[in-house]
């Protein structure tokens, strides 16, 4: 396939963040991406373990602007850990079924 | 023993060596206010605005380095405080904000002065919390000040509800007070890969921003350059880092550089970035900027690295461990040629000052204030034309020296800031140089700077108008002058008076020299007036969005 008939399809990726769980949490994740004007196409947030800790799972598009962004997602005090996965990670398939 | 929550806040202050607060009461803060008029060591300064109390805070941090504390009431208290709070997110200065919030049982519900304060604070803070629980206190006011002040720093925000103030929470003994943070340390094999590069390199520039002034590496900075015979550039926030009068000195780059620095800056082929974030009014058009050089670029916050410039070497690490690091693998070296090149480029582009022999022009007024003052005054500036014109022209000599709006460019810092320096460190003379679209838009603060016996010097350049926007307005949109001039003449003076200040009217001196010196040398807040032609302009200029190489003047 050649770049140039689908130009503006790009890599989807799956950011994994562990935050501290607290009301105000998904507002500061959340804010930071439409500041900077960055597309969040899907998201999800449970606690984990006791509640003490989240997990939020971030469906972006990949774009040379990620790794700024991933590195202003790591400055933010709440944020404990970010992992990316590629498109093959299954978190946001699974649920498909629950968008049809 | 048992306390409230408002005096829990005030023993945290105290034992984080809070010694003044800013603020305005109002009923969201009452029960912090009445523990605050118990705490001797405390001393509140009551302003006319709330924007008014998060500059002062700022001012104090600026001079100090540590956390300024301000405070506020719900509702108008905070939202007032936000443009104040922003500035200090977009320069980095670190704020401790307080403010008092409807009681929990309310929040939600449209109550009288109720804002959603924490979601307001999310985009201009470091970080921010609304307390939920007294006990929450034990760890949310330490967090604050160590957040503030470790690292990059900034403003945080404590938005605490009326009934935890109020709330009564039994302890022991107070908290460890906080400890900033350790800063990333630099990896040996970059710092060996940026020494094998400011030895190889023929045309190296230093460029350091307020970085340098916020990790007290100033000393170390000079001494690299002096080391490496590099020239050495210095952002709007970097000002007063390496002396202006330094032999190796480039002053100010940018959109109201000399334009010798923007010239100097593109022939380089090597940029050593110190502490400094690549804005636009430094840079220019990106893509333009220094198209010959290599970069390596120090900064304790990992995001700057490569946000707007790819550097060769990225070093996330504190700068002046940094350069402790650094400086005894770099080879002492001359650099003959290439220092010759610059004095060239200087001589044939040197920075213009027309009308400096007159202290009643904008750039003589700079330069006889200055003569009539030492290195140890603090030097403030609102924003607009005069800012530029004492970003060019006066001698700044020592870091911690200049105030200045630089990220958000907010017109009205000045006084206010002048305030907190003087109160912060009080044996200082301050100087605020504002213009008359500035001083308007905090003139409220007079009152405080002669309550306070502040002993800061106001020095007015009226122009009767927002001279930056004239200027453009004159350049880039067909002298269309529209919403920039005003009128009818204001009476700074007699403003002045009303307040209860001390008055100098130089468009009205025989000497205005001896006019300018007397102010300067009395004790106590004043207004030195001087009225100034709206069609000088700050030049060079380069256009926004264009390369700094095309410079408008000058």
């Amino acid at each position: 396939m050649t770049s140039s008939l689908v130009p503006d399809i790009k890599e989807k990726v799956v950011l994994e963040l562990n935050v501290r769980n607290h009301p105000g949490v998904m507002s500061h994740v959340c804010g930071l991406f439409a500041r900077r004007a960055f597309n969040v196409e899907g998201i999800l947030c449970m606690p984990v373990g006791e509640g003490v800790d989240s997990r939020i799972w971030l469906l972006v598009r990949e774009d040379e602007r990620l790794p700024q962004m991933i590195a202003q997602v790591e400055k933010l005090v709440d944020v404990i850990s970010v992992a990316r996965h590629g498109a093959e990670h299954v978190v946001f398939e699974r649920l498909e079924d629950f968008f049809c | 023993m048992q306390i409230s929550g408002a005096q829990l806040i005030v023993r945290l202050l105290e034992q984080h060596g809070v010694t003044t607060v800013a603020g305005v009461p109002g009923g969201a803060a009452l029960p912090l206010y009445d523990a605050l008029s118990h705490s001797t060591r405390i001393h509140h300064v009551l302003v006319g605005h709330e924007q008014g109390a998060g500059f002062i805070a700022q001012g104090m941090a600026r001079v100090s380095g540590r956390a300024g504390v301000c405070v506020a009431s719900s509702g108008p208290g905070a939202t007032n405080l936000v443009t104040a709070i922003a500035d200090a997110k977009l320069d980095s200065i670190p704020v401790v904000c307080i403010t008092g919030q409807v009681p929990s049982a309310m929040i939600g519900t449209d109550a009288f002065q109720e804002v959603d304060t924490y979601g307001i604070s999310i985009p201009i803070t470091k970080h921010n919390w609304l307390v939920r629980n007294v006990e929450d206190l034990l760890t949310i006011i330490p967090d604050a000040f160590r957040i503030a002040e470790s690292g990059r720093p900034g403003p945080v925000w404590v938005d605490v509800p009326k009934d935890v103030q109020s709330a009564m929470i039994e302890i022991d003994t107070l908290p460890a007070a906080a400890v900033r943070d350790t800063l990333p340390t630099p990896r040996s094999e970059l710092i060996e890969e940026a020494a094998r590069m400011i030895d190889a390199a023929v045309r190296p520039v230093l460029y350091l921003g307020g970085g340098i002034v916020t990790a007290e590496a100033c000393a170390e900075a000079v001494a690299l350059a002096e080391q490496a015979g590099l020239p050495t550039t210095m952002t709007l926030m970097g000002l007063g880092a390496m002396p202006v009068d330094h032999p190796l000195s480039l002053g100010m780059l940018g959109m109201h550089a000399a334009r010798y620095t923007n010239y100097v800056l593109e022939e380089a082929d090597l940029l050593i970035v110190l502490g400094a974030r690549f804005d636009d009014r430094a840079i220019g058009k990106a893509e333009k900027f220094c198209p010959n050089a290599a970069v390596i670029h120090i900064d304790v916050d990992a995001a700057e690295l490569g946000k707007i410039r790819r550097p060769h070497v990225g070093i996330n690490a504190d700068v002046k461990a940094a350069l402790s690091l650094l400086l005894p693998k770099i080879q002492p070296q001359s650099r003959v040629q290439w220092l010759e090149r610059v004095h060239a480029l200087k001589a044939a582009h040197p920075m213009l000052m027309p009308g400096a022999e007159d202290p009643r022009s904008h750039y003589g007024l700079v330069l006889a204030v200055a003569a009539a003052l030492d290195d140890e005054a603090v030097i403030a500036t609102d924003v607009g034309q005069h800012q530029m014109w004492v970003a060019q022209a006066y001698p700044l000599r020592r870091p911690r020296q200049w105030l200045t709006s630089g990220g958000l460019g907010t017109m009205g810092f000045g006084m206010p800031a002048a305030i907190g320096a003087a109160l912060a460190e009080p044996e200082r003379t301050v100087v605020c140089f504002s213009g008359d679209g500035s001083l308007k838009m905090n003139i409220q603060e007079m009152a405080t700077a002669v309550e306070e016996d502040t002993n800061i010097k106001v020095v007015l350049m009226n122009n009767q108008s927002l001279g930056l926007v004239h200027q453009q307005q004159n350049m880039f949109y067909g002298e269309r002058y529209y919403a920039s001039d005003y009128r009818k003449p204001t009476d700074f003076v007699k403003i002045a008076e009303g307040f209860g200040m001390q008055t100098f009217d130089l468009d009205k001196a025989s000497n205005p020299r001896a006019m300018i010196a007397e102010a300067m040398a009395l004790r106590g807040p004043c207004l030195i007036h001087c009225s100034i032609d709206v069609n000088q302009q700050v030049l060079p200029m380069v256009p926004p969005g264009a390369a700094n190489t095309e410079m408008i003047g000058g």
